[in-house]
């Protein structure tokens, strides 16, 4: 009895017959070639065009002029920002994240926020910028923040307004991870509130904490269009930066600076994605 | 415990339960999920509140005492140990609470750890150990604290049956060795009956029955008790003068003074016994086999009677000789047999695997 | 150390009411916290949110109230700028264009990948992972070229929708992939297959219909990135929703039309989003 199929991708399928050998991979090819084109060029056209000069010849000493003072300071505003964002964010997003994980996991509540957050998170750049200069800005309703145009207070508030909900989406998980039984033992055993996070619940969320930390870092190392439309006459950070080189003949120096600043932030995003992926294979295990 | 109550709502989940252990006794609560045995435990242990009722532990009322604060050591169905600490830091982790020093907490911790036959796993971390050294290891974290009372959350059920039987007598050897007062709470009647003092069978929030496993076993108080702990054929029979006949054998009563009248009487399958069947005459206790389920050193047999099944219990040699199908004489032992008046099933819910 | 745990003589009798043990005071204790924390939280998210809500309603003089704004939405337009409607009619069809692409791309490829290329998943997953680390404002510096190319052949913003793909392949895959893990792919597709089905048919009419709630979620991501992006728009020099908002607040600085169209489109994801939670419910577990 044969059964009759038609191959759409041109596999090697185990039941049927003598097909001509298209291996299996093949199926994928789409997907890699979409990506490669639209990810990966670009990426490698950063990378290799930061090495080199305008007229097309090497320079892959341009790699020392990531150490420019100039551009060591746009690098140090972002880092300034990002550390005061995603620490803020990650303090307040944990108590906010421990509020919906300890409440009813069907009710209303909790699906509320959740879905605020999955909303807030994504609801960075423009119009989250024009809502706080109405809120705290000069014509504020609320009241004018003296601070509002200040680097970092200001765009820093503003970049904790996404930072949290994310936080709650990162690190909840890593909350309902905490089993119960281990607060039961824990009180049986004879220990006090106090005593259980510091011995047992504290230790075991802070891998998942650092990472969440880390990622929000990353976050605010990507951002670029709160910023933009909060300030974008003087340049703070280095996507501004970027911005600036790109739209404008002038650079620093002789270099293509926008790559080179690309480049830049590529490796520093890189090596704390690596240290996020790393603290949440620790967490994963203990909290799965 | 007295008096305990506790409700969730409109569901009762305990009514008024009186309990008491003696010192070093092992007590096995038994029942059906849902009847209250887990509650009476998390009660015991602080971890829920009662709606009313005492509890109190060498005369002194416990009641309102929070968990962290009563003297007790438990061990958890599944997933209690602390995944970041390694088995010897779990074991010493009350000690190190109490602000026992790290050289005396370490000498306890091994010493629990010996006891529980596991001190070469100390530095292990438990997701490196199975669920039975899991088990052990929690055991030796309870006791470590030297408690005045075991309680211990069906802590078998999440194990292979291999290793739950071997670690469930385990359990018992070092509760004896160490004399502490335990309970234990299981759905599983074999393990009950296998290592406890005293069992009490529970219901709906009820204790039916608090008795030694034999007692409850041959003389079980009520007819949830006879059908929840092993197996009982039912079988209508008459009452008269304070005995019981059915089909044809009269049989004495658990109770003496059981009215006149049609009942069903709980007969269990050990008490009836096979004989192959070579004459063709058929009568009440004349019947022919249907099934024959291999246990091990027994048998279980299924005969058909004509108007209703009966279960024998047989050791495997003699259920060897009447494969299905054969024809089978049956006898009923003359033990006590407890009797109900009503013809719905006792104990309604399955029993778990 | 054995213990007597025992009965005494007579139930004394509780009053009944409020459960009155450690456990139950606790509980109050930790609602007290969440309810502050409820609040605080609540005010800080909505406050900027009523704050454009305000604006957006704001008529000629100040304290009086107008739908001026809202009404701009469809017919907003200014010296310079293009047109708010076209942004928005931009927008929402990049974000149509974006979400079948993504799934047309991702969907049969993770498919395959579990059924018959396994080796390859884990290269998947990092490519798929891999917009996170490199961010858009880096994109777009290396997309120079590659645009300049596309813009031989088409020079509608529409042409955004290749780089949105990339953005979006992040949240698709991990909503995809939590899909997937739920269902026996294998299974179904060999029961399928058993029966005469084409490659394309398992794909198309067995798989991908049982997990319908994954897709709907990576579409609503989908939609919900493109709807919010600005970075690559502004950099390409193409006019999105956001740019347009972007553009028209330099242009014309506290324009009411701003903030109600940003009002909208928030209410709009986030409306998506809570019926999405709703229709995929009763999906996690505990411990």
């Amino acid at each position: 009895m044969a059964v009759a199929t038609t191959t759409k991708t041109g596999a090697r399928p185990s039941w049927s017959g003598r097909r001509p050998s298209v291996p299996a991979w093949a199926g994928t090819v789409p997907f890699f070639a979409y990506v490669g084109v639209f990810l990966l060029l670009p990426t490698g056209i950063v990378v290799v065009d930061s090495l080199k000069n305008p007229n097309g010849s090497w320079a892959v000493s341009n790699v020392t002029e990531l150490g420019n003072p100039l551009v060591r300071g746009y690098f140090i505003g972002s880092l300034k920002l990002c550390l005061l964002s995603s620490v803020s964010g990650a303090v307040l997003g944990a108590i906010l994240a421990y509020a919906v994980a300890s409440g009813n996991p069907d009710g209303v509540v909790r699906r509320l926020y959740i879905s605020a957050s999955g909303v807030l998170a994504q609801f960075g750049g423009v119009t989250l910028a024009f809502a706080f200069l109405v809120t705290i800005g000069p014509v504020g309703l609320l009241f004018h923040a003296s601070w509002y145009y200040e680097f970092p207070w200001g765009i820093g508030l503003i970049y904790t307004y996404f930072q949290i909900p994310l936080m709650v989406l990162v690190f909840l998980p890593a909350i309902d991870g905490l089993k119960v039984q281990w607060r039961e033992a824990s009180e049986n055993l004879g220990s006090s509130a106090w005593q259980y996070w510091r011995y047992v619940g504290g230790p075991l969320l802070a891998p998942a904490f650092l990472g969440a930390t880390l990622l929000l870092f990353a976050n605010a190392l990507s951002a670029f269009a709160t910023i933009q439309a909060w300030e974008n006459q003087i340049a703070y950070i280095v996507p501004q930066q970027i911005s600036t080189a790109l739209s404008s003949e002038v650079g620093l120096s002789n270099v293509n600076v926008a790559d080179l600043l690309a480049l830049g932030m590529v490796i520093l995003v890189a090596i704390v994605m690596t240290g996020y992926a790393l603290l949440q294979r620790r967490a994963a295990r203990w909290l799965r | 415990m007295e008096g305990l109550s506790r409700h969730y709502g409109p569901v009762v989940a305990l009514d008024r339960l009186d309990l008491t252990l003696q010192p070093g006794e092992l007590i096995a609560l038994l029942g059906p999920s849902g009847c209250g045995k887990t509650t009476t435990l998390r009660l015991l242990a602080g971890l829920e509140d009662a709606d009313s009722g005492h509890i109190s532990v060498g005369g002194k009322d416990i009641t309102h005492l929070s968990a962290a604060k009563r003297d007790m050591g438990m061990v958890f169905q599944a997933y209690s140990l602390f995944p970041h600490m390694t088995v010897r830091q779990n074991v010493a982790f009350g000690l190190r609470l109490r602000r026992v020093s790290a050289a005396r907490r370490d000498k306890r911790a091994i010493e629990m750890l010996d006891l529980v036959g596991l001190a070469t796993q100390a530095d292990r971390y438990p997701h490196q150990i199975s669920g039975g050294q899991q088990q052990r290891v929690a055991l030796a974290r309870a006791l470590a604290i030297e408690p005045q009372v075991l309680l211990l959350d069906e802590p078998l059920s999440a194990l292979d049956a291999k290793v739950r039987a071997q670690l469930r007598d385990q359990i018992r050897r070092i509760q004896l060795e160490v004399g502490i007062t335990t309970l234990f709470v299981t759905h599983d009647q074999e393990e009950a009956l296998a290592i406890a003092d005293r069992v009490g069978v529970m219901r709906e929030g009820h204790l039916e029955q608090l008795a030694p496993p034999t007692e409850v076993y041959s003389r079980p108080a009520t007819p949830f008790v006879a059908e929840f702990v092993g197996l009982s054929n039912r079988l209508t029979g008459e009452v008269r003068d304070g005995e019981v006949t059915v089909r044809g054998r009269t049989l004495p009563l658990v109770e003496r003074d059981v009215p006149d009248g049609q009942v069903v009487a709980l007969v269990r399958p050990e008490a009836v016994t096979l004989a192959s069947h070579t004459t063709s005459e058929s009568g009440p206790l004349v019947g022919t086999v249907i099934a024959v389920s291999f246990l091990g050193a027994t048998s279980r047999v299924t005969v058909d009677l004509g108007d209703t099944t009966i279960l024998a219990q047989l050791t495997t040699s003699d259920a060897s000789a009447l494969p299905a199908g054969s024809r089978v004489a049956l006898t009923i032992r003359p033990d006590p047999v407890l009797v109900s008046a009503s013809s719905e099933p006792a104990a309604a819910a399955d029993e778990e695997a | 150390m054995a213990a007597l745990a025992s009965v005494g003589e007579t139930p004394v009798p509780v009053t009944a009411g409020r459960p009155s043990g450690m456990q139950a005071r606790r509980r109050r204790r930790l609602n007290a916290f969440r309810y502050v924390v409820f609040t605080v939280f609540g005010l800080f998210f909505i406050v900027p949110l009523l704050a454009m809500a305000r604006f957006s309603l704001e008529g000629a003089k100040l304290g009086t109230w107008s739908l001026s704004a809202w009404r701009q939405i469809a017919s907003y337009q200014n010296t310079g700028i293009p047109p708010l409607l076209s942004a928005i009619e931009i927008t929402l069809e990049l974000a149509v264009i974006t979400c079948v692409v993504t799934l047309v791309l991702l969907v049969p490829t993770m498919i395959w990948i579990r059924l018959r290329v396994q080796w390859l998943a884990r290269t998947v997953e990092f490519l798929c992972l891999l917009p996170l680390t490199i961010p858009a404002i880096v994109l777009v510096v290396g997309l120079g070229p590659i645009y300049n190319r596309i813009q031989h052949y088409s020079l509608s913003a529409l042409m955004l929708f290749w780089v949105y793909v990339i953005l979006a392949l992040p949240y698709a895959y991990r909503a995809l992939a939590a899909g997937l893990s739920a269902i026996d792919v294998t299974t179904l597709a060999e029961a399928a297959r058993s029966l005469g089905a084409s490659w394309f048919s398992v794909i198309v009419r067995v798989i991908a219909p049982n997990m319908w709630q994954a897709i709907l979620n990576a579409v609503l991501l989908t939609a919900a990135l493109v709807l919010g992006e600005f970075t690559i728009a502004y950099l390409l020099l193409y006019t999105n929703l956001q740019e347009e908002l972007y553009a028209i607040s330099r242009n014309t600085p506290n324009a009411g039309v701003v903030f109600s169209t940003s009002l909208a489109a928030l209410l709009f994801a986030f409306a998506l989003l809570l019926i999405l939670s709703y229709a995929g419910r009763r999906r996690r577990g505990r411990g």
